[in-house]
């Protein structure tokens, strides 16, 4: 009986694996994406990061825009391995590349592009995500429309290239095509023993939407080149009710 | 030890090779012409055309004056040096020293070597006919010295064979010009009526200085062997290729890809320090019966990554038979072009991300402008604004590490920021400060790390940086411009940590 059921849930969890090529947008990277602690990996469909699709980043202070990008940088430390070359898009030069070094990543890996119009940026992203050769490309953009964030999400679906876009500063941010949504804000960081100075980085990551997987929220830290939960009582994984995928 | 040398001389060196090349040319008196201050001047003419009177370094107009049907054709550009080269690899054959001659000749070190074809006439009379059986027209002499062989095969119609020591007087009829003599110095000794080498090789030493400079004592001494003269051998090209000879024979594709990724190695080695890149390459295995097989691949940009080729060899190994095993395994590159160093580094070993990546910022670039794109490399400056310097393209590699001891924002503000602090004692970090409105409480914080104006490029206070976190956990870099001597210093917020 053990043998039959463990063969039944293989063959479940293959016709998932199908279900979710066929819904496109999941793209089986070569090489797993292994940023993230186990616990945190059952927030997505197949136990996975998704790679190749397109990330909605919402900030709407320069506090919580400055700790997104850390997470992207740290994202971008597993998504680019030692040699994957990522481009940077946005308005003005936001980022100090040296800082960059922190989260793992080679500064001179990153090509910024900065293009002081709008529609210069949205059309710089969408050429970079059509590129297959990149392994990322960030996108700090603040007005994103439905429409233009659906041709960012077909362009992705031809070239497997991750797209994270970051909506810097929005207030009332609308509904876009994305795999998923986050929202970062800076924490309070934390010694052991409560020994004094600046710890490491840590954020409060809200995963608000994410398709075919599990949104919930969580405390980390970046810490030994990883995102490394910091346990909290007061969050409560199920504040967020699982929602159908859009 | 006694040298002798043999200087070829092939008088019609380009028209004899288009004639080679192009047989219709063989009967045609043609000359070849380049315009050269608003003029077509004749560069090059073959015999035909030379017997009509047509030479070097007249107008076209002037040769048609002469002979109407004249057919001009343009050079081949930089033909010489390398028709010259190959036929001086060809040479090796009559010895092992072999050099070019510019514009037009050749210099064999023929010491130690005539003797194998029968004595020196024979030498020569073989090198002659080999030359003019392949079409090249050419005259010879060999003397002890480069410089009297030079002048016995261009200015002597008869002798070609100068006796051992016997230069001085082989030169002695010869005209000034023989001498490897610059136009104006052979025209100053034509004008004092110094017309033939006789005239003038006699006089004293300092005279000829006084009039003529320091070249001709040099040229003359060294065509009569008083001086040394050294000549730069052609050494034939070196085919790309590595060999691996093995112990004992090898029948697995791991035994193979060993084999082929440590050949691949020296391969690339060679590549690198001579700046090229692999366009294809064969790797030929010998088997221990005595049958060869062979894998080839081709790149479409030129390349040395060991990976990438191994990558391209790899989906091939499995066509190979090792049957018993390989004894012996050679790795080819028939074809290279060059590759610079910096090419390939900064853009890793995909050659078809390179491209794409390299097109991609091309369009942008067309689109928006070159200047939105930057790429950034660490300066060797503590000064924050000056610590980091655009790349000037995208192969530039950054020649100092980044520096990763202190604590960097990821937003640097351009400009700092002034804000308003409460610091309860100097020189320790604000319990609290104040910006845009807003009053932030320092929880903790680290610090400071004291950054010195670099007084020889700009003037300035100095900066106390201290990289702090509110209560609400969001981070800044704050700093204070100067110390607390005798004035209210001044706070700034300079970036936000994520």
């Amino acid at each position: 009986m053990a043998s039959q059921s463990t063969s039944r849930i293989d063959i479940i969890r293959q016709l998932q694996g199908e279900v979710l090529a066929l819904q496109g947008g999941v793209h089986r990277a070569a090489r797993p994406f292994q940023g993230f602690q186990a616990a945190f990996e059952y927030a997505f469909p197949g136990q996975r990061f998704p790679t190749g699709v397109t990330h909605e980043f919402i900030s709407q202070n320069p506090e919580a825009a400055t700790a997104t990008n850390g997470f992207l940088a740290g994202l971008l430390h597993h998504l680019l391995g030692n040699e994957g070359i990522c481009l940077w898009v946005s308005s003005r030069q936001y980022i100090f590349p040296p800082a960059l070094r922190a989260f793992g990543n080679a500064p001179d890996r990153v090509v910024f592009i900065n293009c002081p119009r709008p529609q210069e940026v949205l059309w710089t992203i969408e050429e970079a995500l059509k590129c297959e050769a990149l392994s990322a490309v960030v996108g700090e953009i603040t007005h994103l429309g439905f429409k233009e964030s659906r041709r960012l999400q077909l362009a992705v679906e031809q070239s497997h290239v991750t797209g994270l876009l970051h909506r810097r500063l929005v207030s009332a941010p609308n509904i876009v095509a994305c795999a998923t949504r986050w929202v970062i804000t800076p924490l309070p960081s934390a010694w052991q023993d409560n020994m004094p100075g600046v710890g490491f980085p840590r954020w409060r990551i809200k995963l608000l939407k994410v398709k075919n997987g599990r949104p919930g929220a969580w405390d980390m830290e970046w810490r030994d080149s990883r995102f490394q939960l910091v346990p909290n009582d007061r969050l409560v994984n199920d504040t967020f009710t699982q929602r159908k995928a859009g | 030890m006694l040298r002798r040398y043999v200087s070829i001389w092939f008088p019609y060196l380009i028209t004899d090779r288009m004639s080679i090349r192009h047989p219709e040319l063989k009967t045609l008196p043609f000359v070849l012409a380049a315009p050269e201050k608003g003029r077509m001047i004749i560069k090059a003419v073959n015999p035909l055309a030379a017997i009509q009177g047509i030479h070097q370094g007249m107008a076209v107009a002037d040769a048609r004056a002469i002979f109407p049907e004249l057919k001009v054709l343009d050079p081949p550009p930089d033909l010489a040096p390398n028709l010259l080269r190959k036929l001086a690899e060809w040479c090796i054959r009559y010895t092992p020293l072999a050099g070019i001659d510019l514009p037009d000749g050749l210099l064999l070190d023929a010491s130690g070597c005539t003797h194998l074809w029968g004595g020196e006439l024979l030498y020569l009379q073989d090198i002659e006919a080999k030359l003019m059986g392949h079409g090249y027209r050419v005259r010879l002499a060999i003397a002890d010295t480069i410089g009297a062989a030079w002048a016995i095969a261009r200015y002597d119609k008869v002798r070609s064979i100068v006796a051992p020591g016997e230069q001085l007087t082989a030169l002695l009829p010869l005209p000034a010009a023989a001498l490897r003599l610059d136009a104006d110095t052979v025209c100053r000794l034509e004008k004092l009526g110094l017309y033939r080498i006789e005239h003038f090789i006699k006089m004293q030493r300092p005279a000829l200085r006084r009039r003529f400079g320091d070249s001709i004592l040099v040229r003359m001494d060294q065509a009569l062997g008083n001086r040394v003269e050294v000549f730069e051998p052609a050494l034939p090209e070196q085919p790309y290729q590595q060999w691996l000879p093995c112990p004992e024979p090898i029948a697995t594709a791991k035994g193979i890809e060993i084999a082929l990724s440590a050949l691949l190695e020296e391969l690339t080695a060679r590549l690198k320090a001579e700046e090229k890149g692999v366009r294809t390459a064969v790797l030929k295995c010998f088997r221990v019966d005595g049958q060869q097989q062979q894998i080839a691949i081709a790149t479409g940009r030129p390349s040395r990554s060991v990976r990438h080729l191994f990558k391209l060899f790899e989906i091939r190994i499995a066509q190979l038979e090792p049957a018993l095993g390989f004894e012996l395994f050679l790795l080819e590159a028939p074809v290279v072009e060059a590759l610079s160093v910096t090419q390939e580094n900064f853009w890793g070993d995909n050659e078809s991300s390179q491209e794409a990546i390299a097109q991609l910022l091309d369009r942008i670039a067309g689109k928006i402008g070159g200047h939105t794109i930057c790429r950034y490399l660490p300066d060797e400056h503590y000064w924050p604004e000056r610590s980091v310097k655009r790349a000037k393209d995208f192969f530039e590699m950054p020649q100092a590490r980044w520096p990763d001891a202190w604590p960097r924002p990821l937003h640097l503000l351009p400009q700092p920021e002034r804000i308003e602090v409460t610091v309860a004692i100097p020189d320790y970090p604000p319990i609290l400060f104040r910006y845009q409105e807003k009053v932030h409480r320092i929880a903790r914080a680290d610090g400071p790390e004291r950054i010195e104006q670099e007084w020889w490029i700009e003037k300035g206070l100095y900066r106390d940086y201290y990289y702090v976190e509110d209560e609400e956990g969001c981070r800044y870099w704050l700093f204070r411009a100067g110390h607390y001597h005798d004035h209210h210093p001044e706070w700034y917020l300079h970036g936000y940590f994520a």
